[in-house]
């Protein structure tokens, strides 16, 4: 915490207050003083976009919430009333819907500008777990907020994910139940879905919280890598940092409102329009986009390993893929932080940002052929990034040297 | 500095992906699908009354005595950025229609314009029985429901484009393509073989030229054309808003570049005297 405050209460009735709850020093510390590296670039900037997206969410969400009725026999019709006779009704859902597309979009921005400058170095480790925290709560409660519309693609997509947790032994088929409420995804599935999605995003502003916690403890990271030295490197977080977050933000508002407005269904899938029926599978099941790499991954693993079967050698992996994260402060023991110091770091990490976005294409192909054998090459560069590239880098690598501090890289830049 | 010069890359190369899921939607193995224009596509689109007041026509005389639209109710035909009949119009054609409510002495009651639009079968079963077995799908979304499968890099380009239209393509497409089975490809008992679906469906060709009869205007008469504007009536059905919310993404999105604009003076003025 920024130690040393430069609250003074101006008046009698502060004083009294700041002895109290201290409110107003804390927001004058946290919101205003805090000292940010003056050379961090615009990649910084989506920390405060998730943020403003987070409350877009849960105050859509909440009106959503009004008109919605969660019951399988209303359910489909109810989304089709808030579009049609809510006033404002198919913006409101459509800026929910468009609006956890831009949401993962961030976070995905956000979480590649911490492995490329990694952030997840000491001392910021659980800042970075509590990110991935998040991260996993984030697609839980995306995944059964697309539930709730009650298409096909709702109704598939949740039979399919719910029913990998039979894959663990013993246990898997009680969870499963548990889960769904019943034996197959039916009303209590809905019911628990939507009590649920209305939860997380509370929980998910809890960690929020936790998470800026740990950020204002280190304080920002920059793109050199090398740490604040004095009050020369860093600048008050009001108004510069404050200016340029709003600045993007408000930027980041004008694709996400071009979908809104003139391409709500885009993102979507057509299926996701006939209301859900348990006799008629789609040709394909696909979730969307933002899950695709990891659904790529779950399907990459087509063949069983000694006593371990194919479907729960998928779920290890698919949710391996996102445990790992938690682990890459100890998996990368390279003393630079930046990558922009890395010559030999930086190939593998544009190899990693592509191979992942193969993975999201491949996440949405028919799972044969050619998409099978690429989606398994791409899993194994997944897991060989972390497991077996970033510790041997580690190693082998002879850094760029390093400028002696943030100020200096700032005057070199600007020779 | 590397890291700038792979944001537009990275922006493009994530956009195009984004867009692959849809991509997906509703393959169909026929013969491709001839895009139309639609006066209701792109950013400036907005619906034509006549093409939506002939589409409703269509509906009405042919579609309507097998397919339902229960999400619309008979004051929807009067709203704006719809067919827009008058509201006497609206009056007129609910009164045309019968409500069973068993809450009434009499059990049922003429339809009023708050009324929905009533199914012709009263359950599935009704519906299957008489239709071979088929279920008409219901029409109030079936212009959301269908998608025409772009592949990649085109569902980029229509995303660029605000491309919405590959429902109402499709069913264009799928209603002139009716034509005799190839030699050597089955179809079901009581089937029709459609090229544009490449498999036989249960309905029958349900168009043919001079099929309805267009009051005081020299459209031509044709298959193509009623195809044309049914598809548009259930584009319209699917997407009643699509006008005002066009409307306010113009000024949505003029209102967010001036102020974009202004933020970037704004910040640009904050950090003129620093060093980053």
């Amino acid at each position: 915490m920024a130690g040393n405050s430069s609250y003074n209460p101006t008046n009698k009735v502060e004083k009294w207050f700041d002895e109290r709850l201290p409110l107003l020093r804390f927001s004058k510390e946290h919101l205003m003083d805090f000292p940010s590296p003056k050379n961090i670039n615009y990649w910084w900037t989506f920390g405060a976009v998730l943020a403003v997206m987070l409350v877009v969410q849960i105050i859509t969400g909440i009106i959503l919430a009004m008109h919605y009725t969660p019951n399988i026999a209303l359910a489909f019709d109810s989304v089709e009333h808030i579009r049609r006779n809510v006033n404002y009704g198919r913006i409101i859902q459509g800026t929910h819907a468009v609006g956890a597309s831009m949401f993962f979009f961030a976070v995905y921005i956000h979480m590649f500008r911490g492995l490329y400058y990694g952030s997840y170095k000491a001392p910021r480790e659980i800042l970075w777990i509590l990110g991935v925290v998040i991260f996993l709560l984030m697609m839980a409660t995306a995944f059964m907020g697309y539930v709730l519309p009650w298409g096909q693609m709702s109704f598939w997509g949740a039979t399919v994910i719910t029913n990998l947790f039979t894959a663990i032994p013993v246990v898997g088929e009680p969870i499963l139940s548990l889960l769904i409420g019943g034996f197959v995804v039916d009303n209590p599935t809905l019911n628990r879905f939507f009590s649920l999605h209305y939860l997380l995003p509370f929980i998910i502003a809890a960690v929020v919280a936790l998470h800026i916690w740990a950020l204002h403890v280190p304080g920002n990271g920059n793109p050199t890598g090398v740490e604040v030295k004095s009050s020369a490197d860093t600048l008050p977080f009001h108004p510069y940092f404050t200016m340029k977050d709003l600045f993007v933000v408000v930027v980041f508002f004008i694709p996400f409102a071009w979908f809104v407005f003139f391409a709500p269904d885009i993102l979507g899938h057509a299926d996701n329009y006939i209301e859900a029926n348990p006799f008629v599978t789609p040709a394909h099941i696909v979730p969307e986009w933002y899950l695709l790499p990891f659904y790529a991954m779950l399907r990459a693993i087509d063949f069983d390993v000694f006593f371990i079967s194919a479907k729960l050698g998928g779920v290890i992996i698919m949710f391996g893929s996102i445990i790992i994260l938690m682990v890459i402060p100890w998996l990368d023991g390279s003393k630079v932080r930046s990558g922009s110091f890395r010559p030999m770091f930086k190939p593998f990490y544009w190899l990693f940002v592509v191979n992942f976005m193969m993975l999201m294409y491949l996440g949405a192909q028919p799972a044969e052929g050619i998409y099978v054998i690429l989606s398994k090459v791409g899993t194994a560069y997944y897991f060989g990034y972390f497991l077996l590239v970033l510790p041997i880098l580690a190693r082998i690598e002879t850094p760029k040297p390093l400028p002696s501090s943030i100020s200096q890289a700032v005057l070199d830049k600007n020779k | 500095m590397n890291m700038k010069k792979n944001i537009f890359a990275i922006f493009a190369v994530i956009a195009m992906l984004i867009s692959t899921a849809p991509a997906m939607a509703a393959a169909v193995t026929g013969k491709p699908a001839e895009l139309q224009k639609w006066s209701f596509a792109g950013v400036f689109g907005t619906y034509d009354t006549n093409q939506l007041q002939r589409g409703f026509q269509v509906f009405y005389e042919v579609c309507s005595s097998c397919h339902g639209a229960k999400q619309i109710s008979f004051r929807n035909f009067a709203e704006p950025g719809g067919p827009e009949f008058s509201k006497e119009q609206v009056k007129a054609l609910a009164a045309e229609y019968t409500i069973i409510d068993p809450e009434l002495e009499e059990g049922e009651r003429t339809a009023t314009p708050a009324d929905r639009w009533p199914s012709p079968f009263a359950t599935e079963l009704e519906a299957r029985d008489a239709n071979n077995g088929a279920l008409p799908p219901d029409f109030s979304v079936l212009a959301k429901a269908r998608n025409l499968a772009k592949k990649f890099p085109m569902n980029f380009y229509d995303m660029a484009t605000a491309y919405q239209e590959g429902g109402a393509d499709y069913i264009y497409n799928f209603l002139v393509n009716y034509e005799d089975a190839p030699h050597g490809v089955e179809i079901g008992d009581g089937q029709s073989y459609n090229a544009f679906l490449g498999t036989g469906i249960s309905m029958m060709s349900p168009l043919m030229d001079e099929l309805v009869e267009y009051d005081g205007t020299d459209v031509p008469l044709t298959v193509e054309q009623y195809a044309k504007d049914v598809s548009a009536f259930m584009y319209w059905m699917s997407d009643p808003h699509l006008v005002q919310r066009k409307t306010i993404g113009f000024n949505v999105l003029i209102f967010l570049s001036v102020l974009a604009l202004l933020m970037y003076l704004v910040k640009r003025k904050i950090w003129a005297g620093v060093k980053h």
